[in-house]
């Protein structure tokens, strides 16, 4: 079945390609199937597979060199993937990485803010590479950075701002050119508690009230809430996944932080 | 993606690289003292220690600072090239090179973009530097301005895309300081910027050959032609082959099907 469906989805995305700015109606957020990926002998990824439906928040957990570096890398096409493959709302990334890409917001590890710039410059510079034209980028990133709260700080150069506020400013330029799906690679790495909490709460507001699609990856698992789902990613596999009080109930465990450490057999932080 | 939204995506590159410019004020004035330095205290030094004699694209006997002028923009465009691009390698501003990376117009077309916004960025330092220069008594043919202008640009986009195509193939660099000593000081040593070939050619046929095969000499030379209203022909093909290659390396190392990029996530 799903065979059939993609070369019809294929087909539909080639006549629909230069017309759909909106993505296509029914398609998935992301749909990850059979990936797996090595560098050199050393496979980071075996046989992933999951999907994200519209509105979920779902947090990718797992230790420090679980893979979840790689399998952002993959999706937003750093490098392509050998095997499996990646749909974000219907869209292959490796064979139409323009229409995957402009649907995804990201938020990455390493702070990418430049700062010889002020905020406002940098929140421009990543709209014009997505090509929208300057005066509707000013009405989004007004927007967006009155939602995370920095309106003050607009003409401020981004050296000026602590680390939470820089990545309230992440968060408000991955959104810029709309996407309905958003990837956060351990986003409070390095934050104090009041950003973590203001980060989470945005993002679950996102969720909720835009129905976007989040893939947050973490090693804390503090920041995994019963609300969410949970993806248990371990030496590149899927251990477990789905709503979090679910996969706690399915390990007969009593908290997150237990199913965790039953899945993995070893010691969380 | 329609043609107005490379268009604005271009504009976008360019007109950061040129914030990023204006805004680290030092960087700005180091790219304008650098040469300066060169033009006024080690060429005034060597002036009486070289004699230039006459050799197109002069028509007479000229000073050593003047002789070392095009050499100078060719350091100017050197030193631009590899700061804007390889920098995206360097730790703290590895983030800048993801952020370009997932813009959803092609790879190609975002180098491309990076290159032209390097470029743009150099041709304006070094007319500035020729501005300077004219007080200090370096005054090509007014004509000059205008016909080295495409010579610049050519010269920029092939350094450029020699240094987006290191970029891509090294891994990591710690500080500007490695640059400098494996590719900015070879090729600007063994290249016709600070002196004349024949010269070279009678100290060491070795190092001539090697100065013949290394871009940057072409590229002054192109430079040096087109600031006296003259077209080097040889020059200006070798810049062209080079640019042409360099763009193809880049091009393929930044590729995401292609190894370099896995490879340097791989080691990570």
């Amino acid at each position: 079945m799903s065979g059939e469906g993609t070369t019809t989805l294929e087909l539909a995305t080639e006549t629909v390609d230069r017309s759909a700015d909106v993505p296509t109606p029914q398609a998935q957020p992301l749909i990850v199937a059979g990936l797996s990926h090595a560098f050199g002998k050393r496979q980071a990824l075996r046989d992933v597979a999951f999907q994200l439906e519209r509105g979920d928040r779902t947090m990718l957990l797992g230790l420090n060199g679980a893979g979840k570096t790689t399998l952002f890398s993959l999706i937003t096409r750093l490098y392509n993937h050998r095997s499996g493959s990646i749909r974000i709302f219907g869209w292959e990334i490796k064979q139409k990485p323009s229409e995957a890409l402009a649907r995804l917001g990201v938020v990455f590890q390493l702070p990418t803010l430049d700062p010889d710039l002020s905020v406002a410059q940098n929140l421009f510079y990543h709209a014009a590479l997505h090509g929208l034209p300057r005066r509707e980028a000013g009405a989004r990133i007004e927007r967006e950075i009155e939602r995370v709260g920095l309106t003050d700080r607009m003409h401020e150069k981004a050296r000026t701002l602590s680390g939470g506020q820089r990545r309230r400013v992440e968060i408000a330029r991955a959104l810029i050119h709309q996407p309905k799906m958003l990837l956060l690679d351990e986003p409070t790495v390095g934050l104090d508690i009041a950003s973590r909490q203001f980060l989470l709460d945005h993002v679950r507001m996102l969720c909720r009230e835009e129905g976007l699609a989040a893939l947050w990856a973490t090693h804390l698992i503090d920041e995994v809430d019963s609300a969410a789902r949970v993806i248990v990613l371990h030496r590149g596999r899927i251990l477990a996944e789905g709503p979090v009080p679910e996969v706690i109930s399915r390990t007969n465990a009593a908290s997150i932080r237990e199913a965790f450490d039953k899945l993995t057999g070893e010691r969380s932080e | 993606m329609r043609p107005v939204h490379y268009y604005r995506c271009l504009r976008g590159i360019v007109w950061r690289e040129g914030l990023r410019f204006l805004n680290q004020r030092g960087r700005f004035i180091a790219a304008l003292v650098r040469p300066l330095v060169w033009l006024v205290i080690f060429a005034a030094g060597f002036r009486f220690v070289l004699g230039v004699s006459i050799i197109p694209p002069y028509q007479t006997y000229i000073p050593y600072e003047e002789y070392i002028a095009p050499g100078l923009i060719g350091m100017i465009q050197l030193f631009q090239a590899m700061q804007s691009t390889l920098s995206m390698v360097w730790d703290r501003e590895m983030g800048s090179m993801r952020t370009l990376l997932v813009s959803p117009l092609p790879r190609w077309f975002l180098l491309v973009s990076k290159m032209v916004a390097t470029v743009a960025v150099s041709v304006l330092q070094a007319y500035v530097f020729l501005g300077i220069a004219w007080f200090w008594g370096i005054q090509p043919p007014p004509l000059g301005y205008l016909t080295v202008l495409p010579a610049l640009i050519l010269s920029g986009m092939m350094l450029s895309a020699l240094g987006l195509f290191i970029s891509s193939a090294i891994r990591q660099l710690e500080n500007f300081a490695g640059v400098m000593n494996f590719v900015i000081f070879p090729m600007f040593f063994a290249s016709s910027a600070l002196y004349p070939l024949w010269t070279v050619r009678e100290a060491n046929q070795k190092l001539y050959d090697i100065c013949m095969v290394n871009p940057f000499t072409h590229a002054v030379e192109l430079v040096r032609f087109a600031l006296y209203g003259q077209f080097n022909l040889q020059a200006c093909a070798v810049v062209v082959g080079a640019l042409i290659v360099f763009m193809a390396l880049a091009i393929l190392g930044y590729d995401p099907g292609r190894g370099l990029m896995v490879r340097r996530a791989g080691a990570e």
